[in-house]
């Protein structure tokens, strides 16, 4: 592994988010629309339903949420750089696949992590308040997981898509119900029987646990049962993407 | 220096290259000529660890590329016929992104970047970023970071399409300067036949993946029995026009600019 490869990688994809600053502000509205609109159209019921503070409630699944699409979209932008060609200059160069799957990814979390920072700072200025300031570090290694799981989820899916043909079925059949089976906006708790299953093999509702977990104290499966399930699912999916990243013809 | 041997390609029921063989020598200038489709691109993405062939083998500074492709990756550099430059980054970017998957000590690579950017006169638009940059801008971007790394063999697929001729006989310059100080070996493609009989040590004109004549191009003018190397050609390969397909690459903008602008 060389360090100065990775962070050359990782440089790429951080260049180029800051460049656009169109997507930044873009993909700020989706998250700020469902604060505002879900946030306080909800609340009031959510609040008879007794469910507490639903800005409370909501914050932290809106925060995974922009963590997921923005890590999504970049580990789907290998796509693109297959098709505009800059693809072939990193695989024909002296660099070990693994190397490149890693700086990639870890490009690609990093800028959605700074992404679900922005994120949090909006949600505090729409009255979100985090009980628990001293585990803000772990609620950071949650994001940073989060970023890192979905964007080397992207990058595998992409290796076998060939062009964009396949983008909106990933988004409708993979995205959009990962976002809202993972219990960032409403709790998981007594679900029928199907979905309760499948939310409890959803990837992101351990996200969102530990994120709710670690920012306003309330994880139903617990912190420590988030990380580790997070940890474990993140070096199979960094695993299973590598592999798929090194078969890739150009 | 580079052994193609019963090297054949399909996709699917195509035929891109069919059962060639031929070997390069170290140091020397091969030019590898041929119609529109007739396989030189396939040719050397196979050579150069891009595509797997379907049979036969390939071995380049001694390593087979489908079962040593990191070896066979640090022995050569490449210029692509389409884009593979980065838009989102500029042209001095460009260039150290290469530099450094390369492995270049920084002096080197810095010392080199700004030789070869002031070479192909792109110097003052270092800072500028690539999709500011017009296609010939582009292609001289291309070109010159195809040489940053001064790799053992060099390819270049189409490389002066497009040049205006003083960048063209500046790239010949250069690479003949490689070619006699470091010995590189220089494999390319191009369309221009007085551009191959000017430089080339050794030709071969491939047509329908076949490889039709092969040797120096004496030889192959000797062989076809006319005394230059456009005649030559025509004879070895017909007078149909070929038509190369395009339009993915610019289908896949078009529908980019779409996405990027529902993101927006
Ligand atoms: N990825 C691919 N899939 C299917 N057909 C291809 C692919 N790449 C090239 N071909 C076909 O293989 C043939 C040879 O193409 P190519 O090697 O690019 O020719 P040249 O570079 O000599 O113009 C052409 O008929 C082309 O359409
Ligand atoms: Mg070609």
């Amino acid at each position: 592994m060389r360090l100065e490869v990775l962070y050359i990688l990782w440089l790429r994809q951080l260049k180029r988010y800051i460049r656009s600053r169109a997507r930044i502000i873009g993909s700020l509205g989706q998250p700020i629309l469902f604060l505002v609109a879900l946030g306080f159209g909800f609340g009031p019921i959510f609040e008879q339903a007794g469910g507490g503070n639903y800005i409370q409630f909501l914050a932290p699944g809106v925060i995974a949420m922009s963590i997921l699409f923005t890590a999504m979209f970049s580990g789907i932008e290998v796509i693109w750089d297959r098709q505009f060609g800059f693809l072939k200059e990193t695989l024909v160069a002296p660099v070990s696949r693994l190397d490149i799957m890693i700086g990639r990814t870890l490009g690609g979390a990093t800028v959605s992590v700074i992404q679900g920072i922005i994120v949090l700072g909006i949600t505090l200025i729409v009255g979100f308040r985090p009980t628990h300031l001293l585990l803000l570090p772990v609620s950071l290694g949650f994001m940073i997981l989060i970023g890192v799981f979905f964007t080397a989820l992207g990058t595998a899916i992409a290796s076998k898509l060939q062009d964009m043909q396949g983008f909106q079925l990933i988004m409708n059949f993979l995205i959009m119900p990962t976002f809202f089976l993972s219990g960032a906006l409403f709790p998981l708790e007594g679900l029928p029987g199907a979905l309760s299953i499948i939310t409890k093999l959803n990837p992101l509702a351990y996200g969102v646990d530990g994120l709710r977990g670690t920012l306003i104290n309330q994880s139903h499966l617990g912190i420590s049962t988030d990380f580790i399930v997070m940890g474990v699912l993140t070096a199979i999916v960094l695993w299973i993407g590598t592999y798929l990243f090194s078969k890739i013809e150009a | 220096m580079i052994k193609v041997h019963n090297l054949t390609k399909k996709f699917g029921k195509l035929v891109a290259v069919n059962d060639i063989s031929f070997n390069v020598n170290k140091g020397e200038i091969f030019a590898f000529l041929g119609p529109n489709g007739a396989g030189k691109s396939t040719t050397i993405k196979i050579l150069t660890t891009l595509l797997h062939p379907t049979s036969g083998t390939v071995t380049l500074d001694g390593h087979d590329a489908v079962h040593h492709p990191d070896e066979v990756r640090r022995s050569f550099g490449i210029v692509f016929q389409d884009p593979s430059v980065d838009d989102e980054l500029t042209a001095w970017e460009n260039m150290e992104f290469h530099g450094v998957l390369y492995g270049m000590p920084t002096k080197v690579r810095r010392e080199r970047i700004d030789q070869l950017l002031t070479f192909v006169e792109l110097s003052d638009r270092k800072d500028s970023l690539v999709k500011e940059f017009s296609g010939g801008m582009k292609r001289r971007l291309e070109i010159a970071r195809g040489l940053l790394h001064h790799p053992k063999v060099i390819f270049l697929d189409e490389p002066t399409l497009g040049l205006d001729p003083q960048t063209r006989n500046h790239m010949w310059s250069y690479l003949k300067n490689l070619n006699q100080q470091e010995g590189t070996t220089v494999f390319f493609t191009t369309h221009y036949m007085e551009e191959a009989d000017r430089v080339a040590d050794k030709v071969a004109v491939i047509d329908h993946g076949k490889i039709v004549a092969q040797g120096t191009t004496d030889e192959i003018k000797q062989q076809a029995g006319v005394d230059n190397l456009e005649e030559a050609f025509i004879k070895l390969t017909g007078h149909a026009i070929r038509t190369e397909e395009v339009g993915a690459v610019d289908r896949l903008r078009a529908q980019s600019q779409m996405w990027r602008g529902r993101r927006k």
